[in-house]
C-alpha cells in the first residue's frame, strides 16, 4: 500500500473509435504500460442483432428517437441493425406499428436499420400482420414479446406461428426479457418467459430460424445449449454477465456461431455489448463471427 | 482526455480460481483489458448473508489475502454484521485500524436504520473509513434484512460526519436517487444493476457529478456492462473522470493520507 500506481489510462474519443472501427478486442490499456492502445483486427463489420426504435412505455431513453439512434450506431461503427419497436409491446394496432417501423427504417437507416415486425398471436387475424411483415413491408424476420402479449409457448398459436414464419422463410427472434423483474414498474409486471418449451418446437419446426434476446439473465448452461442444439437457434450477448462472460460462454459449450452481437439499444447502454468483446480473450475468427458473420448467415440462410 | 478509472465494488466469489489470490489475478487479468487500474474487493469467496463472528473473519481473511497479494493494485472494505457488534468492532480494528483495509461493507444482515449500526458507523467515522450498504427496492421484495436507499437515508441523517455509499443507487435508481438526494454525505454507487440508459445522466443531474461512484460488482457483472454506464452517458468528460476514479480517490484520500499512502 506504498507504491503510487502506474496506471492504464482510457481516452474515451480513443476507445470508441477502436471499438467503432476496429474490433472491440483492443487492449485499452494495461498496469504498467500507462495509455491505451487499441488493436484492430481485419473486420470491420459490426451487426447489432437487437436494437429498438420509437419509447420505452416507462421513461425516456437516451437515443429513443430515430435519427438520433441511427447516429449513434453509425457513430460506432455498426454496419447494419436489426429493429423492433418499443411500441409492439403494448400497442394493439400491430399493423400500424410495424407500417410505421419500416418507414422509420426506410428513412433514417439508408441501409442500416433492417425492421422486425411484431406479431401477437393472440389477437384475432394476426396472421394477416405475419403476411404484411413478409410480403407487403418485405421484412426478413419478426419479433416475439410473448411476456408482454400474456402467453406461454407451450400455446397452440406459438407452434402454428413458428411453423408459419418458418414457411415464409422469416427468421424469429423472440425476447425472454424486457427489464430486470426484480424493478418493473408496479404496475407493469411482465414475468420472464419460460423457455422450456422452445427446444421441442424448434425439433418440431422444420427449417425454422430462432434468435433468442436478452435471454442470458433467465437462460444459462445446458438449458440454453440444449435449445441452441435443437435446430439453428442463435442468442444475443444483451444479457450477458459475468468476468469474461463471452469467452466463458463459449468455453462453457455454447458454438460460437450461435452467438450473434445484440446492445439492446437505446434501453442499455450501446457500450455495454461492445466492451463484453473487449474483456473477453477472443481471437480474431472469433470476433469477426460474433460480431456479424454469423448474424449474416443466419439472415441469409432464409433468403 | 484520458481517464484513470477505479472500480469501487468487486468480489472474489462468481471468478475462477482456488485460492484468493487466483481469483484476485483473475479479477485483475480483466480489469486490465479495460483499462482499470485500482479494484476494491470484499466479502470472500462464499457469501453469508448473516454470518457468524466467524464467518465474518474467514471472509475477511480472504480479502486480506487478496490484497496483500496485489497491494498496489487492490482495495479492502472489512465486511461486518451489525448483529454482532463486538465482534464487528473487533474486526473493523483489526483490518482497517491495523490492517490494509479501507472501508466498511455491510450487506444483507440488518437494515441499516437499526440502531445497532451506530457504534460501527461512529469507529469508521474516526478511522476516515467509507461505510458502503448494500440497498434495494425490489417490487418482488427485500430479504427480510436487506436495506433501502430510505433506509440509508435514516442512517446518514444520525452520522452527519460519516462517509456513506449507496451501493446499487438502491437498484431501482430513479427512486434511489431521489431517496438520497437530501444528503450530501451519501454517494450513488451505480454498478451491479442491468446498464439501463440513463442511470448515469440522471445521478449526476440530480446528485452533481462529484456524488456518483463506478463499481462494477465483478465477478456477479462483468465489468463491461458497469463501465458502460459510465462511458457511454451523455455526460461531460469532467463528470465521468469524477465518477471513474475522483471521487473514490476524494472518498480516500483522507484515509490514505493518515497512512502516508499517496491513492
Amino acid at each position: 500500500m506504498t507504491a503510487r500506481l502506474a496506471a492504464p489510462r482510457v481516452d474515451r474519443r480513443d476507445f470508441l473509435k477502436a471499438t467503432a472501427v476496429a474490433a472491440g478486442v483492443a487492449t485499452l490499456g494495461r498496469a504498467g504500460e500507462g495509455a491505451a492502445a487499441a488493436a484492430t483486427v481485419g473486420s470491420s463489420e459490426l451487426v447489432d442483432t437487437n436494437v429498438y426504435l420509437s419509447r420505452w412505455p416507462l421513461s425516456r431513453l437516451p437515443h429513443d428517437d430515430t435519427a438520433a439512434l441511427a447516429a449513434k450506431l453509425r457513430s460506432a461503427g455498426v454496419t447494419q441493425a436489426w429493429a423492433g419497436s418499443f411500441d409492439g409491446l403494448l400497442h394493439r394496432d400491430l399493423a400500424s406499428v410495424n407500417a410505421r417501423l419500416a418507414e422509420e427504417c426506410r428513412r433514417h437507416g439508408a441501409g442500416l436499420l433492417v425492421p422486425f415486425g411484431s406479431i401477437n398471436p393472440q389477437l384475432p387475424d394476426w396472421e394477416e400482420d405475419l403476411r404484411r411483415c413478409a410480403e407487403g413491408e418485405r421484412m426478413p424476420g419478426i419479433r416475439l414479446h410473448p411476456n408482454y402479449h400474456g402467453y406461454t409457448l407451450d400455446h397452440p398459436a406459438v407452434a402454428r406461428l413458428l411453423r408459419l414464419a418458418a414457411e415464409r422463410g422469416l427468421l424469429v427472434q423472440l425476447v425472454l426479457v424486457m427489464e430486470d423483474e426484480r424493478m418493473m414498474h408496479p404496475m407493469l409486471r411482465a414475468a420472464p418467459t419460460d423457455p422450456k418449451p422452445l427446444a421441442g418446437l424448434v425439433r418440431q419446426t422444420p427449417g425454422l430460424r430462432l434468435m433468442l434476446l436478452n435471454a442470458q439473465r433467465t437462460l444459462r448452461g445446458p438449458a440454453l445449449t440444449s435449445i441452441l442444439g435443437a435446430g439453428e437457434v442463435g442468442v444475443d450477448l444483451a444479457m450477458l454477465e459475468g468476468v469474461g462472460g463471452v469467452a466463458a460462454l463459449l468455453a462453457g459449450g455454447v458454438p460460437l456461431e450461435r452467438v450473434l452481437f445484440g446492445s439492446f439499444a437505446p434501453m442499455f447502454y450501446f457500450e455495454s455489448a461492445v466492451l463484453k468483446l473487449q474483456e473477453s480473450v477472443l481471437s480474431e475468427p472469433q470476433l469477426a463471427a460474433i460480431r456479424g458473420r454469423n448474424a449474416r448467415r443466419l439472415l441469409a440462410a432464409g433468403r | 482526455m484520458n481517464f484513470e478509472i477505479w472500480d469501487a465494488h468487486t468480489h472474489l466469489s462468481g471468478v475462477p480460481g482456488a485460492t484468493p489470490e487466483a481469483r484476485m489475478a483473475a479479477l485483475l487479468a480483466a480489469a486490465d483489458r479495460l483499462g482499470i487500474s485500482r479494484l476494491c474487493v470484499f466479502m470472500g469467496m462464499t457469501w453469508h448473508y448473516d454470518p457468524t463472528p466467524e464467518l465474518l473473519r474467514q471472509a475477511n481473511d480472504e480479502v486480506l489475502r487478496a490484497v496483500r497479494a496485489f497491494p498496489d493494485r487492490v482495495f479492502g472494505f472489512v465486511y461486518l454484521n451489525p448483529k454482532h457488534p463486538q465482534a464487528s468492532l473487533d474486526e473493523l480494528n483489526r483490518c482497517v485500524r491495523d490492517g490494509p483495509m479501507v472501508g466498511v461493507k455491510l450487506w444483507v444482515a440488518l437494515r441499516c436504520d437499526d440502531a445497532r449500526l451506530d457504534p460501527l458507523v461512529a469507529r469508521a467515522t474516526e478511522l476516515q473509513a467509507p461505510i458502503l450498504q448494500h440497498c434495494w427496492l425490489k417490487i418482488t421484495g427485500n430479504l427480510p434484512g436487506e436495506s433501502t436507499p430510505m433506509d440509508l437515508a435514516a442512517l446518514a441523517k444520525r452520522h452527519p460526519r460519516a462517509s456513506f455509499i449507496c451501493s446499487h443507487t438502491g437498484g431501482e435508481w430513479a427512486r434511489g436517487i431521489r431517496a438520497i438526494r437530501p444528503h450530501p454525505h451519501i454517494l450513488a454507487e451505480i454498478c451491479g444493476g442491468d446498464p439501463t440508459a440513463g442511470i448515469t445522466e440522471m445521478a449526476v443531474r440530480e446528485l452533481g457529478a462529484e456524488r456518483v461512484l463506478f463499481g462494477s460488482d465483478a465477478g456477479g457483472r462483468s465489468f463491461a456492462s458497469q463501465l458502460a454506464k459510465v462511458l457511454g452517458a451523455e455526460i461531460p468528460a469532467a463528470a465521468r473522470q469524477l465518477i471513474l476514479a475522483g471521487n473514490l480517490q476524494r472518498l480516500l484520500r483522507p484515509f490514505l493520507q493518515a497512512r502516508g499512502v499517496r491513492p
